[in-house]
């Protein structure tokens, strides 16, 4: 585990009054505070830091055994206990540990907790929001034309969701209180999960609106027709005007996507065709086209 | 006739130990509505969490109203903006699929 340098998080010398540390702890928590920094991961570590940082340093008793035991703080106790004034002077008898490896997001919170957890003294301590949890959902785009209800866990606890048709790619809702618990009885954290839909071959999504191409062949491109085409919501009969050219669109009127949160409401589906012209004319239909052609002339 | 859920707002004040005051005073700044039925003022319960985030902003950030209701005013801005992002990559991503 490496060492964290709570004077450099916060951005203070060593020698910091307790004023200087105090000005700096709350310079940085307007900067990182969760509220002023929505769905910022990074700002809600940092966040993190800077309070676990101004726990230690705005206490005179846990500065103390910071600055003197350095990395070693955990056997601090210990190390006074047995009458030994630092780490070079021999091991607790816990056994020898060593402090490498990653120190992850996870790992902050023990090393804090582990240093301070059981030493009771709370009264210079503030209250503060838990961190909030961060999650992604991956659906397909058909899986949020409805809405749809999905249980999911999160830190081993089952969450029942309601996800409201009509939800955009890159959205994210809030889950209140289902973040970490709160700092020294602050409210719990929240959860925030982010929608990852994925690309649908067959519709693009632009807002409420929906795209999809549609192959025609030439006759009916020619002279008109009625095809079928899908839709989201089924099949639609779709009558194809005489003379209609590769690349026009039609748009059907409220075939689209649900509004977000007002299901009642729909946006467009627009239809590009496509004029597939045939290769492998017969010789008879080469004929009847140079006559076409022809007629032209 | 529609139903709203109202929260008294004396009982969170002395949930959140604020004296009434401070509701009043985010009133005046436009940073919170209030309903007042038979003298008694309540707040639509939409509004709780933008109210309990403000109060977090004053409390743990001694930030005061003035600098509250500025960055009521950036914290929507943002919001603007990153729903902005979000639908222009997701139209970005229309044309990052043609072959």
């Amino acid at each position: 585990m490496a060492f964290v340098d709570y004077y450099q998080i916060l951005g203070i010398g060593k020698n910091a009054t307790e004023k200087e540390v105090k000005n700096a702890y709350r310079k940085q928590a307007r900067k990182f505070h969760p509220d002023v920094n929505p769905n910022d991961k990074d700002a809600q570590k940092k966040f993190q830091e800077i309070n676990e940082a101004n726990e230690v340093l705005s206490d005179p008793a846990k500065r103390k055994k910071y600055d003197q035991y350095g990395k070693d703080w955990k056997h601090a106790d210990q190390y006074e206990a047995a009458g030994q004034r630092g780490p070079g002077a021999g091991r607790p008898s816990g056994g020898q540990q060593t402090y490498s490896g990653n120190f992850g997001e996870s790992d902050f919170s023990d090393f804090f907790s582990s240093m301070f957890g059981g030493s009771g003294r709370q009264s210079r301590q503030s209250s503060f929001k838990g961190q909030d949890f961060n999650a992604e959902l991956r659906l397909s785009l058909r899986d949020v034309y409805t809405t749809q209800k999905q249980t999911i866990t999160v830190n081993g606890k089952n969450i029942r969701l309601t996800i409201p048709a009509g939800i955009e790619n890159g959205q994210t809702i809030k889950i209140k209180g289902h973040g970490a618990a709160g700092i020294n009885g602050g409210p719990s954290g929240d959860l925030f999960i982010s929608f990852s839909i994925a690309n649908d071959p067959e519709f693009k999504r632009v807002g409420n609106d929906l795209f999809k191409n549609t192959e025609i062949d030439l006759y009916t491109a020619i002279l008109g027709g009625e095809i079928q085409i899908d839709t989201l919501s089924g099949k639609v009969k779709l009558q194809v005007k005489p003379g209609t050219q590769n690349g026009s669109k039609v748009k059907l009127k409220g075939k689209g996507f649900p509004v977000y949160k007002n299901e009642s409401q729909f946006g467009d589906l627009f239809i590009t065709y496509s004029v597939i012209i045939p290769t492998d004319l017969s010789e008879k239909e080469k004929e009847l086209f140079i006559e076409l052609s022809q007629l032209r002339k | 006739m529609t139903e709203e859920n109202l929260i008294s707002a004396h009982e969170f004040c002395v949930y959140h130990n604020i004296g009434h005051s401070f509701i009043l005073h985010l009133k005046e700044y436009g940073l919170v509505e209030t309903i007042t039925l038979e003298q008694i003022d309540y707040i639509p319960s939409e509004q709780i969490e933008k109210l309990e985030r403000i109060l977090r902003i004053h409390r743990e950030l001694e930030i005061n109203l003035e600098g509250i209701d500025t960055i009521d005013h950036m914290l929507q801005r943002v919001d603007l903006l990153q729903q902005e992002v979000i639908q222009l990559k997701n139209r970005l991503r229309l044309y990052e699929d043609i072959d």
